[in-house]
């Protein structure tokens, strides 16, 4: 035995164990395994499958594999229970949703340890970090159910929501995605993942402990088939998934064209940028945080560390110190700051690409790791932008060490990547730090921290890293529908365009032919054809001429960036420039057959919006919200980028100025396809855009095959917004086509909406045309 | 192997004044005043508040580990007494308890041999007193000094003083600078201070006060304790104990990062020394895991790290107490310090 002079020898700290007794003596309870959690009671186990703690490979569970009947059975419930759930008035649900973080605070340890069995993540993180947030997100969505009412006026439920969550933070995904669907007055049935459902299991039993009515809340468990029934359940309103970005593709491709409301929370490769002037150890203590936290299997994980090169071998030198600190072991322990890696097959993963990493010539430093399902702390040095480890998401504790020179190299590098959801900035120069922040793409960055949550802060990702926001007030409006217009008679396919002579009629006087608009020029269509439109003719636009358009959008500068006066400014004086020539405006739309009433109506409103946007450019802004103390969050809406528009054929004038000016007021470029069957509305606007000090390729069009033209720019990887407007069979291609890159879409029939009323213009349009980015500064001398 | 046995086999500490502390490293020469080892050099708070929270949540110590590491504390302590009303017998009394910290049923219980403290800390006029109570005992006296708490006295006075108390018997000064060269960024006053300070010590070790909770921002303490060591300070000390922050663990986390990066940059060792505000069982676990963290093993002996403290010794007997009886533990069932 080791005595105290022994130890007073050594100072080693011994072991910590975690008593796990009251969790194993629970799961021994389920000898025939768990059913799933239906209407309110767990259904007998069929078929099951074997949940394993990974730290020590032994069976700890059977669970119930999911088919399609028992993913029916759950929406059923859910179904059946929504409209008495959203019936509740704001307050009952919050009593509910307040209920829920009670018990699950006095529930904490026995989460913390089940978690800690089931995942295999130390004790120290599932006690301090995982549980402490997930009864932060209840108490925090209990407040907006109580609010609800006076905070989202006109909101509505979706209804039921399907929810797939991921294996890294099991019950802590079940909060965020759980807590503000059920605020919002929706039911759900969740699909937890197939390594570590029991964490959700026993939060089923406390919600049936807390009195949560029968069906509010359903679990279905087993692997990626129960989630793909659930994806296509007939039934569902919402989908909410978190995990990879490959499974998000599928998914955005099998709920094409259904109407249903879909977030995706996806991987990341996150930047982790050092500059010069920072605190080393600090970051280097960020490191530890950021990439070996919860062993790396984190989607926001500053995985891709960029050090300036005057400080990178100093950094290089305390961060394998540090390093080398680190205890990789029994997640039970709570002197483990490493736990085990899920599951072997996720190690293998790991191994696979550090080996194929080091096959392309990084260096490794590896710190240590006990046999079996783990994988040591690494950093993997000479690591090129086009390499295996800096561009694949590893999920696993494989931190890669590139140098940059300057602040551009800094943001370039970060910013080389498909993906875009978060990013850690290192440098006691705030300036700097907020000028990385505002370039760098990623829904959430943290300066001089990393990896800090809180339920009022959003939490999301820009490119390939999804859509969506989770926690906060952005957060919420993912669970909350607000009823869009329905059409009376849904828009039909236009004709295919005519391309041979002898189908226009030109109008008298000297002849004027309308070419496509990019860059802030006149361009001939690549096709080299016109079709014919009622007033003449348009040119045929193709694929190459919405290359074309994306790239003179893309080499706008500054339009962004500018001041939302200065694009104010434009907007109005684009109002001015218009109202000028209302005249030959409203000639031009009579000339489609437009009642005079009715085009100089259209021209007017057009004039109106153009003052409603210039009016929102510098008003429509962000939050600081409430999170942490000490902390700034800023909550930034952002453009996009490059938005394509693909307009709907009625009201031609009024429609294209409805959906281009909100994208534009907010700093996007926008490759606009006009009606299809009256283009010439749009193309006489060259003249006004050209007068008006739009900067060139902020507005881009290209007429000609709407759906043609709709597919490229959805299928294109440099487009981040897809909005279109037209049938349903187009809003589906577009949708599915969206997958490549997971752009965001907007869909919706073209006939729907009535440009002139109420709908025709609104913060929704706002909304859409932004994404929000979540700044986090903490603060304190 | 009993605690005494691997005290003389392998700590082999020599009493003797020029090594009072029992170093068994050679003591820092200092180097000749570098800004460029501190100008520029970024501190964050709130990241080194983020890792001082951290720290203790990520380290524990349990059962008879955790009891080591408390006699470990013990070992650390400098035994202080500061007050006004001090007095000879005030002294004795807590020189008896330096000798013996733990009531020896407990030191039996826990198989060790002889365990002391570090040092006893006092004001230059007990220092008679204390030296004459722990003669032969090993135990190392420890002197304020320089016009201690606040140090605002000519500087000839303030060398006089250490002179004095070294002449007097003490191993160890624990001198206090000049705040406001801190406040005026005047590193070359602070570090011609300390030198001066140091040279007056002679064989006596000499720690340097950085009274952190009047320097107010964190970079401020990073560069006062480079300066310190650059002009050759033993050890570096957070506070007097007086002024209205103590010893907290981001101020110590800046302090022994920036010890070190000199203990690079150099190859010189320094000592660091929390004071000030610490009264349990359980802060002695937290520093101790702070050292070991960042610094290593060898920052847990008292040749490298002591505690400014009195009454934490008093809870860290308790809790020894608790772990051998299993009973939770009345102080004044101890004798007191």
């Amino acid at each position: 035995m080791t005595t105290v002079t022994d130890i007073l020898a050594s100072m080693d700290y011994g072991p910590a164990p975690e008593d796990s007794r009251i969790v194993t003596d629970w799961l021994e309870r389920f000898p025939q395994g768990f059913g799933h959690f239906i209407g309110g009671a767990f259904t007998a186990p069929n078929e099951t499958f074997e949940v394993r703690n990974p730290a020590t490979g032994s069976v700890i569970a059977h669970v119930a594999q999911g088919t399609p009947e028992d993913v029916v059975a759950a929406v059923a419930a859910a179904r059946k229970a929504q409209p008495g759930w959203a019936g509740l008035s704001g307050h009952e649900r919050a009593r509910h949703l307040y209920a829920l973080a009670r018990h699950v605070q006095q529930h904490s340890r026995f989460l913390a340890v089940l978690e800690t069995l089931d995942n295999g993540k130390p004790i120290r993180e599932s006690r301090d970090i995982d549980v402490p947030l997930v009864a932060r997100h209840f108490y925090h969505h209990a407040g907006w159910a109580e609010v609800l009412d006076t905070e989202f006026p006109g909101a509505r439920p979706h209804g039921v929501c399907g929810q797939i969550i991921p294996w890294n933070f099991p019950l802590l995904m079940l909060a965020w995605k759980v807590a503000p669907a059920l605020a919002a007055g929706n039911t759900v049935v969740l699909k937890p993942a197939e390594y570590t459902p029991l964490t959700a299991l026993a939060f089923a039993q406390i919600a049936t402990e807390c009195g949560l009515p029968e069906g509010v809340l359903n679990v279905v468990t087993g692997d990626g088939s129960a989630g793909a029934a659930l994806v296509s359940a007939e039934g569902v309103d919402k989908i909410a998934f978190t995990g990879s970005t490959e499974v998000g593709r599928i998914i955005r491709r099998q709920t094409a064209g259904t109407g249903r409301p879909l977030t995706l929370e996806l991987g990341g490769k996150s930047p982790f940028v050092v500059f010069s002037d920072a605190d080393i150890d600090a970051a280097v203590e960020g490191v530890v945080d950021a990439i070996w936290f919860n062993q790396g299997q984190v989607c926001c994980a500053g995985a891709r560390i960029l050090v300036a090169e005057a400080v990178a071998s100093k950094f290089e030198k305390k961060l394998a110190q540090r390093m080398r600190t680190l205890r990789v072991g029994d997640p039970l322990d709570k002197n483990t700051d490493m736990g085990a890696i899920v599951h072997p097959v996720q190690l293998e993963r790991i191994r696979e690409l550090v080996s194929r990493g080091e096959a392309e010539g990084a260096t490794l430093t590896q710190g240590e790791a006990p046999e079996g399902c783990f994988y040591p702390p690494t950093i993997a040095s000479n690591v090129e932008p086009a390499s295996t480890l800096a561009t694949e998401e590893i999920f696993g504790p494989v931190a890669t060490i590139t140098t940059f020179r300057t602040p551009e190299d800094a943001v370039m590098l970060a910013n080389a990547t498909r993906y875009g959801l978060a990013a850690s900035i290192w440098s006691e120069n705030v300036n700097l730090c907020l000028d990385v922040a505002a370039k760098v793409k990623a829904g959430v960055v943290w300066i001089n921290s990393t990896n800090i949550f809180d339920a009022g802060a959003g939490f999301g990702g820009y490119r390939e890293s999804g859509y969506g926001r989770e926690g906060g007030r952005e957060g919420m409006t993912a669970y909350l529908a607000h009823p869009g217009p329905v059409a009376s008679r849904p828009e039909v396919e236009p004709e295919a365009p005519v391309a041979t002579p002898g189908a226009a009629s030109t109008a008298p006087g000297i002849d004027r032919t309308a070419k496509l608009y990019i860059g802030g020029k006149q361009a001939r269509p690549d096709s080299g054809y016109v079709y014919a439109v009622p007033g003449g003719l348009a040119g045929l636009g193709n694929r190459k001429d919405i290359r074309n358009a994306v790239e003179a959008a893309h080499k706008v500068s500054g339009w962004g960036k500018t001041t939302g006066h200065n694009r104010a400014q434009v907007l109005y004086f684009l109002a001015e420039n218009l109202s000028a020539r209302a005249a030959e405006f409203e000639g031009r739309l009579a000339s489609f057959g437009i009642a005079r009433a009715a085009a100089k109506a259209e021209v007017d409103a057009s004039v109106r919006r153009c003052f409603w946007y210039a009016a929102q450019a510098d008003k429509f802004d962000g939050a600081v919200h409430q999170t942490k103390t000490e902390h700034v969050t800023l909550a930034v809406p952002e453009p996009l980028g490059v938005i394509g528009v693909a307009c709907p054929v009625a009201q031609p004038l009024l429609g294209f100025v409805s959906l281009v000016l909100p994208a534009i007021a907010m700093g996007n470029a926008v490759v606009a396809i006009p009606s299809q069957t009256n283009p010439l509305a749009a193309t006489d606007l060259y003249q006004v855009l050209d007068t008006s000090d739009l900067p060139s390729g902020v507005v881009n069009i290209v007429t000609g095959e709407r759906e043609v033209l709709a597919r490229t720019l959805a299928e294109h990887d440099d487009v981040a917004g897809m909005w279109y407007f037209g049938t349903v069979a187009g809003a589906k291609m577009v949708e599915a086509a969206s997958a490549g890159n997971l752009k965001q879409t907007w869909t919706e029939d073209g006939a729907a909406r009535d440009w002139f009323g109420p709908v025709g213009q609104g913060r929704e349009f706002l909304h859409r045309a932004t994404q929000v980015k979540n700044v986090w500064v903490p603060y304190g001398e | 192997m009993p605690w005494s046995m691997f005290m003389t086999a392998e700590r082999k500490p020599d009493f003797a004044a020029a090594t009072a502390a029992g170093s068994n490293h050679a003591r820092n020469p200092g180097i000749p005043l570098d800004p460029a080892m501190f100008e520029g050099h970024g501190v964050n708070r709130s990241a080194a508040e983020r890792r001082a929270a951290s720290l203790t949540t990520r380290r524990s110590v349990k059962k008879a580990h955790q009891a080591a590491w408390l006699v470990n504390a013990i070992r650390c302590i400098d035994l202080t007494t500061l007050s006004g009303d001090d007095t000879e017998g005030r002294v004795r009394r807590l020189c008896a308890k330096a000798r013996q910290p733990l009531a020896q049923h407990i030191v039996e219980a826990l198989g060790l041999g002889v365990v002391t403290v570090g040092a006893v800390c006092v004001y230059p006029t007990m220092v008679p007193h204390a030296a004459r109570a722990l003669r032969g005992t090993g135990i190392p006296v420890a002197s304020v000094a320089t016009g201690f708490p606040a140090g605002l006295m000519p500087l000839h006075l303030r060398l006089e003083e250490i002179r004095w108390a070294v002449d007097q018997g003490a191993d160890e000064i624990d001198i206090v600078i000049t705040r406001e060269h801190v406040m005026t960024q005047n590193w070359s006053a602070l570090y011609d201070e300390v030198a001066a300070m140091r040279e007056a010590c002679g064989p006596a070790h000499l720690k340097a006060i950085l009274a952190t909770g009047d320097l107010s921002t964190l970079r401020n303490v990073h560069a006062a304790s480079v300066v310190a060591m650059q002009a050759g300070a033993d050890f570096i000390k957070t506070s007097t104990g007086k002024e209205g922050v103590n010893a907290t663990l981001p101020v110590s986390l800046v302090m022994i990062r920036a010890l070190r990066d000199y203990g690079e940059a150099t190859g010189h060792r320094v000592g660091f020394k929390p004071a000030g505000g610490m009264k349990s069982a359980k802060e002695a676990i937290a520093w101790q895991i702070l050292m070991k963290e960042e610094l290593g093993r060898d920052w847990l002996e008292p040749d490298l790290f002591r505690f400014g403290a009195s009454s934490m010794l008093g809870d860290i007997e308790r809790q020894l107490e608790h772990h051998i009886t299993g009973r939770y533990a009345a102080s004044h069932r101890h004798s007191p310090a």
